[in-house]
């Protein structure tokens, strides 16, 4: 899928910002599948890599994802992101239940000046494909999601980001003291995408 | 101190040891796994315990302590936005319409050349026997370029555009004095509160009473916002009151929930949420859609946290569901909300009474007007509410601001009853509605690696 030309091992900001993004994108289906927020027939498989990845057919989701890359990897290539935060909470409560957390860190020599980084295509792909295993795996631990959820995406960006039309500023949807895991992270040399996983602890386990 | 905690933590989470041996699937990343930390931090970090060593290690555990804190502060440097449109409830599995989401506005910033904000007033008027009454909303701009002005028991109208003055009514003592004024959004209606508990409307093209809308409330009606052809009166006696003036009924629809005079009357741009403050501290966030005839309706929001009266209130023209809300003497808190989640974004304290907030139609900006001590009109930047200027004049407190049609001046009216208007906002920039189609496809950008 990923298109290739001569220059394989440079990778400039657009590209890192592009890459990104579309980590978020298949991370997102990754997780609504895996953490079963919409019905297992609504995915469809595809390969990705090197893994079979599913994705949503659902056209709602399908576009909400969408539109949300899109404005990441433009905030991603401002260098204006900090971090993206997909929530999982209770239908019927609002309740957080899961927070799923990627944060970016931006070098900044490159969105200053504009300069590219080499780390070959292969490397970070092989990075990613770790973190979407991890995903998978989650589900042996995190707790059961024994009620109809909704989720939501946030992203945090810098105070001086104008914020579009599509969007509004939001609270944090934190969990109160929470069970943390972190997965691995992955680098393009110019975004470094840290993967964490926070969720409500479960009343035995700490007690 | 981490291998010790590192173990147990183990001890007391068996169920991580029995995924980690006997699940093939769960691959840990044990250098980045670290949860010993992290189980310090939620255990001993949270009790308040601070480590210095922990200072130099990014955890997310102490990330998120750290949001906390910075929010209970306000120092929050972040924002944190969300996509208004959310996501399908899961249980629709075929949503019935497929939003198409606008393209989003181009992010790059364009750089604004710097605008110089007058320091002084560009004209002052005599307001004699204006009321000096925190409660009261005399003042206001019409759409037609025509300020009202409401001095003791006669409305006056001053044209913008030529400068001219005209009174309007001088209504009789025992009905005065009038305590609110409100256009409508004609430009050439004017809804007037009085002391009676009264409403009236006048036609101002032909100074004409059009007729006067009784029993809605039990004491003065101090607070007046209209919404197309409702127009909605607060009252002393906390009761908000929807009137259908095309009606011979025109009562429509009662709020109840303030338990004492409601001063802070809006509707949101849209016309779909109505805010409301009162001398009770209360802000409420009532919903259209959430009205029915036969029950009392309820509040979507309730927001408890200023302490003082709340009469300024001002939603946001280039954000939706942004409302900003100011308090009294007791209070001197400017805050805001999201009215879609009930969520206080930001509490700035000003150091003085807020009598009066309005936002820059042009800019990202917000102008509050202030009390003792400095009776000063504040300029604030949004977001990140720096400070832009401060604009003295006044020497009382600056009660009433309105803003002009085309959004660059507002006038102000102060307890020193002059009427002042100051050229705050500056120019009307020309829309750049460029608003570039974009493409949407699947969230690839495939063709943009390398």
């Amino acid at each position: 899928m990923a298109a290739r030309t001569g220059s394989k091992d440079i990778i400039t900001l657009r590209g890192s910002a592009a890459i990104v993004s579309e980590f978020f994108g298949y991370a997102a289906n990754s997780i609504l599948y895996n953490r079963g927020v919409y019905p297992e027939e609504s995915f469809v498989k595809v390969k990705k890599y090197g893994l079979p990845m599913l994705l949503t057919d659902d056209q709602g989701v399908k576009s909400f994802i969408t539109n949300l890359t899109a404005q990441l990897s433009e905030w991603l290539e401002a260098g204006k992101l900090q971090r993206i935060v997909l929530v999982i909470m209770s239908k019927a409560s609002g309740e957080v239940l899961e927070r799923w957390n990627f944060s970016i860190e931006t070098d900044g020599e490159v969105v200053d000046q504009g300069v590219s980084r080499e780390k070959s295509d292969k490397e970070i792909m092989r990075e990613i494909q770790a973190i979407m295993r991890q995903i998978a795996s989650s589900i042996t631990y995190l707790p059961c999601l024994d009620e109809p959820c909704v989720f939501d995406v946030l992203a945090y960006t810098d105070t001086d980001v104008a914020v579009p039309f599509t969007w509004i500023e939001s609270d944090p949807k934190l969990i109160a003291n929470p069970q943390m895991v972190k997965l691995h992270s992955f680098d393009t040399k110019i975004h470094k995408v840290d993967t964490l996983v926070s969720y409500k602890n479960d009343e035995w386990d700490e007690q | 101190m981490d291998a010790r905690s590192w173990s147990s933590s183990r001890k007391r989470h068996p169920l991580h040891k029995k995924n980690a041996e006997n699940c093939d699937r769960f691959i840990p990343n044990r250098s980045a796994m670290d949860l010993g930390y992290a189980h310090y931090m939620l255990t001993e970090g949270t009790k308040g315990k601070e480590n210095s060593t922990a200072a130099t290690l990014t955890s997310p555990g102490r990330e998120a302590y750290q949001k906390k804190l910075a929010e209970a502060c306000n120092m929050d440097r972040t924002r944190i936005l969300a996509f208004k449109n959310k996501p399908p409830v899961p249980v629709e599995a075929i949503p019935k319409h497929i939003l198409s989401l606008p393209s989003h506005p181009p992010s790059k910033s364009v750089k604004k050349s710097r605008r110089s904000i007058p320091q002084s007033s560009e004209r002052t008027l005599d307001a004699p026997d204006f009321l000096d009454d925190f409660y009261l909303n005399l003042l206001d701009w019409g759409s037609s370029n025509v300020v009202s002005i409401a001095l003791s028991n006669t409305v006056y109208l001053w044209d913008a555009s030529d400068s001219s003055t005209a009174e309007l009514v001088t209504v009789e003592e025992d009905d005065g004095p009038v305590t609110s004024v409100n256009w409508a959004p004609d430009g050439r209606h004017l809804a007037i509160g009085l002391n009676n508990s009264h409403v009236q409307l006048w036609d101002s093209m032909t100074s004409k009473l059009v007729r006067t809308l009784r029993g809605g409330h039990q004491g003065r009606v101090c607070s007046l916002a209209w919404n197309n052809h409702i127009l909605t009166t607060g009252g002393m006696d906390g009761k908000i009151v929807n009137n259908d003036v095309r009606v011979r009924s025109h009562i429509v629809e009662t709020y109840r929930g303030h338990q004492q005079e409601v001063c802070g009357l809006k509707w949101s741009g849209t016309g779909q949420q109505l805010a409301s403050g009162g001398n009770d501290n209360f802000v409420h966030i009532w919903d259209r859609s959430m009205s029915s005839t036969s029950l009392p309706t309820r509040w979507l929001h309730r927001f408890e946290e200023h302490r003082g009266a709340v009469k300024a209130l001002a939603w946001c023209p280039f954000q939706a569901n942004l409302l900003a809300s100011g308090g009294g003497g007791d209070d001197q808190c400017i805050k805001f909300w999201n009215t879609h989640t009930g969520a206080c974004l930001n509490s700035v304290n000003t150091g003085s009474q807020v009598c009066a907030l309005l936002w820059n139609k042009n800019e990202r900006e917000l102008l509050s007007s202030h009390g003792f001590t400095e009776n000063q009109l504040a300029l604030w930047k949004y977001p990140s509410m720096v400070k832009m200027a401060e604009l003295n004049g006044h020497t009382s407190r600056v009660l009433c601001m309105a803003q002009s049609p085309d959004g660059c001046t507002v006038a102000s009216a102060a307890g020193d009853e002059t009427l002042r208007f100051w050229n705050v906002f500056g120019t009307p920039e020309v829309a750049e509605s460029a608003s570039k189609a974009k493409k949407v496809e699947p969230f690839a950008y495939v063709h943009r690696i390398r």
